[in-house]
């Protein structure tokens, strides 16, 4: 087994690695990004959709996942594909298998940007029997955009949110009709003009309230039973269903390195400055939230290789219980907030936080609680806060909190 | 090596047609296959071997200590077992000797432990020793409160059920013996001596027939004029937990039997995931393999209360199968020497186990009715691929990859399976025909993403093999 050593190592090569490894080489560490795909990009890399990058509706998915790979080999970032990261091999070191096969890669600072996927069928419990046909939109979008696949003539897509409609687009862009979206969601929760286009335009019907309730045929997929939360049952024949949606962190290394992970995202817990529990192990990414944007992965890359910089110029870069690693204080999102990223707060945090609400809530105003003590209120910028889409909360109270405080919560109304 | 899914079966008349591809069957087919002088024809309904109640079990190499005493079922148990687990250490198929615990979580369950124990000695296992509470929970700290205490049984093991199926296989196809699937036998007679089995597949012609059909055993016994048993479809759902559920468990947890019925088992597997399951549910559908709302419900609530950590992990598979139950207490195994005709029903669950004596004691049956088996050779030994988590994985054994860079290059990342293997597995002698055999071969698209990453890239490669 041989075994080397870099500035930086970086575990994904998709835009929130990508991001992080170009700034990070620009200033001349040595870095390393790991890909256990053949190819780098990340999920843009079958996302055929535009939207993608800072500039609204700029880039497609491919094209987007090229711009960050370019920009992070033209830094200087040493990229290697088909190599897996196994399990850690000290706190800063990695097992790698690739080609070469089995080696050791040992780093001063390592960034996790494993991702996320979406909860398959078995995970979501939906009964019934096993035939073929039943995808997720990951396997959906690789089977039709990078494969050439044939998926089946009729889907019925499992979700009603913004991913839910670009496997909707996949589906028909594979020559397949969209039979239904489905959502136990009392409300669409995907953008009005998204759902209004999938009904008007392509005359695709959006069932809210309504469960999948078993999996019918053998061999192949014959039908999806579902029911309405009046009681009414139906079935409806497809050959093809995709779940979409209900990702969660791709946190396996996380969990394995014994990383404090944050109970609320599942992802490794992370301060303003996007560090792990563990000192040198920095998280990026769609595992510290599963998932918000592209772009937002991207940018926290970048947040992020601010903080390396500074732990490989001041950092001991040997000791793990190095005294200099902030730990911050824990960051709570209280019902019915899902989670918020970052999730431990230290004064000096910056970079403004991301939350998921379980509920709608017209005209959220947040607040930011220490002990008791308030320390923020916001009112949103949006009018209404809904289910599967982002929420932010600034970061411009962190210099009240006390470090040596209790738990930071964060309430709505 | 012949193994044929379509076209027209071949006309000659065998010496021997096994129905059934099960792990029963498969294991006959093997036996047979010692034989040189034999033509010997496996013949299977569905696409691949062990596709019927072989393929959904609870994969555990039992000791039999639980057996009915002195009944076929538990000679061929306890002397089966003892030969699988030899076969499986020379044939590379994953077993681990991880002991099973009986809990006890009242004291009606309590006072049968004892009984429990008394019963292995009478099945020839003296090895079970009771566990107060503390020891218990010092074994298995997870476990949910109120264990009263445990009857620990060193020697139960858990196994890969569809490995083994497929190495019986292998041996026999290898060994000369013709693997015909796709090859539902619709209706059987016999004239002159010789069975006529109908399939899709046109007729094959066979001077002693075995009857391994599982679930549809019974069928194929009352066109040959029999009406011994009847199969009740008993169905198992059970849920397979991720990866990291596996710390959370030391040994196969095993319910107490009682007067009120079975409970459920939490059992690690050898691929590194827990199992909770089965339900028991008996049906007339010989094909209601799905899972039900109802029964998941019930696994999760009885799981809860045996491993509550377990609930907290994700589900990674949920699957059910259809145990052959039949309303006697032994296998129904029985040989009809004028009809050239030997029945090997009612094989439960224990029959995983007991598959190699089964294939002995059936052998012995034919040769009773008349067969000359003809000189007998040593099977070349078979490697299976290492698909266990006990011993190194491909990818992990550098001198695998130095010489051959395609085990380091992994497609499945959940389960580490790497593009070496899934070639291996599609140029096999016996070769899957759908995702699911190459799964089940390979643990492609086994694992917690069922496929999100590498479901289409697999798919890819299942594809080109089939042009």
């Amino acid at each position: 087994m041989t075994s080397r050593h870099v500035d930086v190592l970086v575990v994904g090569a998709g835009p929130a690695g990508l991001a992080a490894a170009s700034l990070l080489a620009t200033t001349g560490a040595r870095v390393e990004v790991l890909e256990r795909e053949q190819s780098p990009g990340g999920v843009p890399r079958h996302c055929a959709h535009r939207g993608f990058g800072n500039r609204p509706h700029a880039w497609t998915g491919p094209a987007y996942a090229r711009l960050l790979t370019e920009a992070a080999v033209h830094a200087g970032a040493g990229l290697r594909t088909g190599v897996t990261a196994l399990d850690w091999a000290g706190p800063r070191a990695l097992t790698t298998v690739g080609p070469q096969g089995v080696q050791t890669l040992a780093a001063r600072a390592v960034v996790l940007a494993t991702g996320a996927r979406e909860r398959p069928r078995a995970a979501r419990l939906v009964p019934g029997t096993r035939p073929a046909g039943v995808y997720t939109t990951g396997e959906l979008q690789q089977a039709v955009h990078l494969y050439g696949q044939h998926i089946g003539t009729r889907a019925v897509i499992v979700g009603a949110e913004q991913v839910s409609h670009a496997a909707a687009d996949t589906v028909r862009a594979a020559g397949a009709r969209v039979v239904a979206l489905v959502t136990e969601l009392p409300r669409p929760p995907a953008a009005p003009a998204r759902t209004l286009d999938a009904r008007l335009r392509h005359r695709t019907p959006v069932l809210t309230g309504t469960t999948v309730t078993e999996l019918l045929g053998r061999g192949r997929l014959s039908g999806v039973r579902v029911r309405h939360r009046d009681g009414r049952t139906a079935t409806l024949p497809c050959d093809t269903v995709v779940f979409t949606g209900d990702f969660v962190p791709e946190h396996e290394l996380a969990r394995r390195g014994g990383l404090v992970l944050d109970p609320g995202t599942r992802g490794p817990a992370v301060d303003g400055a996007l560090r792990t529990s563990r000192p040198g192990v920095f998280a990026v990414g769609s595992v510290l939230h599963a998932v918000e944007s592209a772009a937002t992965a991207a940018r926290e890359g970048a947040h992020a290789a601010t903080a390396v910089r500074d732990w490989l110029t001041d950092g001991t870069g040997g000791d793990p219980t190095d005294p200099e690693w902030p730990g911050g204080v824990p960051l709570v999102a209280e019902p019915p907030l899902l989670r918020i990223a970052p999730n431990r707060v230290t004064p000096a945090d910056r970079l403004p936080y991301l939350l998921r609400t379980a509920l709608p809530l017209p005209r959220p105003v947040l607040y930011v609680t220490q002990d008791g003590r308030p320390l923020h209120r916001e009112r949103c910028r949006r009018a209404t806060a809904v289910p599967h889409r982002p929420l932010t909360l600034t970061a411009r109270w962190t210099h009240l909190v006390d470090p040596d405080g209790g738990p930071v919560h964060v309430t709505v109304t | 090596m012949t193994v044929t899914a379509s076209g027209a079966l071949p006309a000659g008349p065998y010496d021997v047609a096994v129905v059934g591809a099960g792990v029963v069957g498969c294991a006959i087919a093997r036996r047979l296959a010692h034989h040189p002088e034999l033509r010997v024809a496996l013949v299977e309904a569905q696409d691949d071997v062990g596709q019927g109640t072989s393929k959904a079990n609870t994969a555990i190499l039992h000791t039999g200590f639980d057996a009915v005493p002195g009944s076929l079922e538990a000679r061929l148990v306890r002397e089966g077992a003892r030969e699988l687990a030899a076969y499986a250490a020379e044939s590379d198929i994953p077993v681990e000797r991880v002991g099973a615990l009986l809990v006890a979580w009242d004291t009606e369950q309590l006072v049968a432990l004892p009984r429990l124990a008394g019963k292995a000695v009478r099945n020839e296992y003296h090895d079970t020793r009771l566990l107060g509470p503390a020891d218990l929970y010092a074994r298995e700290p997870h476990l949910g409160p109120g264990a009263l205490g445990a009857l620990h049984v060193p020697g139960e093991s858990i196994i890969c059920p569809w490995t083994t199926t497929l190495a019986y296989a292998v041996q026999a196809v290898r060994g000369g013996v013709d693997l015909h699937l796709n090859a539902p036998v619709t209706h059987a007679g016999r004239t002159d001596g010789v069975h006529r089995l109908g399939t899709p597949r046109g007729t094959l012609h066979a001077r002693r027939l075995v009857n391994a059909a599982g679930l549809h055993a019974d069928t194929l016994d009352r066109s040959l004029g029999h009406d011994d048993f009847t199969v009740t479809p008993r169905r198992g759902q059970l849920i397979v937990h991720d990866k990291f559920a596996r710390a959370l468990v030391n040994h196969i947890l095993l319910p107490v039997p009682t007067a009120l019925g079975k409970g459920v088992l939490v059992a690690p597997t050898v691929h590194g995931n827990v199992l909770l399951g089965p339900t028991a549910e008996d049906l007339d559908d010989k094909r209601a393999t799905g899972s039900t709302a109802e029964g998941l419900h019930r696994l999760r609530e009885q799981g809860r209360r045996i491993l509550p950590a377990l609930l907290e992990e994700e589900v990674t598979a949920v699957y059910a199968g259809l145990r052959a139950a039949t309303e006697h207490d032994d296998y129904r195994i029985a040989a009809h020497p004028a009809q050239g005709y030997v029945t090997v029903g009612g094989i439960r669950s224990t029959g995983l186990t007991a598959s190699l004596a089964i294939a002995e004691h059936v052998t012995g049956l034919l040769a009773g009715t008349g067969l000359d088996l003809g000189p007998s050779r040593p099977l070349e030994p078979v490697r299976m691929p290492r698909l266990g988590e006990a011993s190194p994985r491909p990818h992990q054994r550098p001198e695998l990859v130095a010489a051959d860079p395609e085990y380091g290059v992994l497609v499945c990342h959940c389960e580490r399976v790497s593009r070496g293997e899934i070639r291996d597995a599609l140029a096999g002698p016996v070769p899957p025909r759908s995702l699911d055999g190459l799964r089940r071969r390979t643990r492609a698209r086994a694992g917690r993403c069922q496929g999100f990453y590498c479901g289409a890239a697999v798919r890819a490669l299942f594809e080109e093999a089939q042009r």
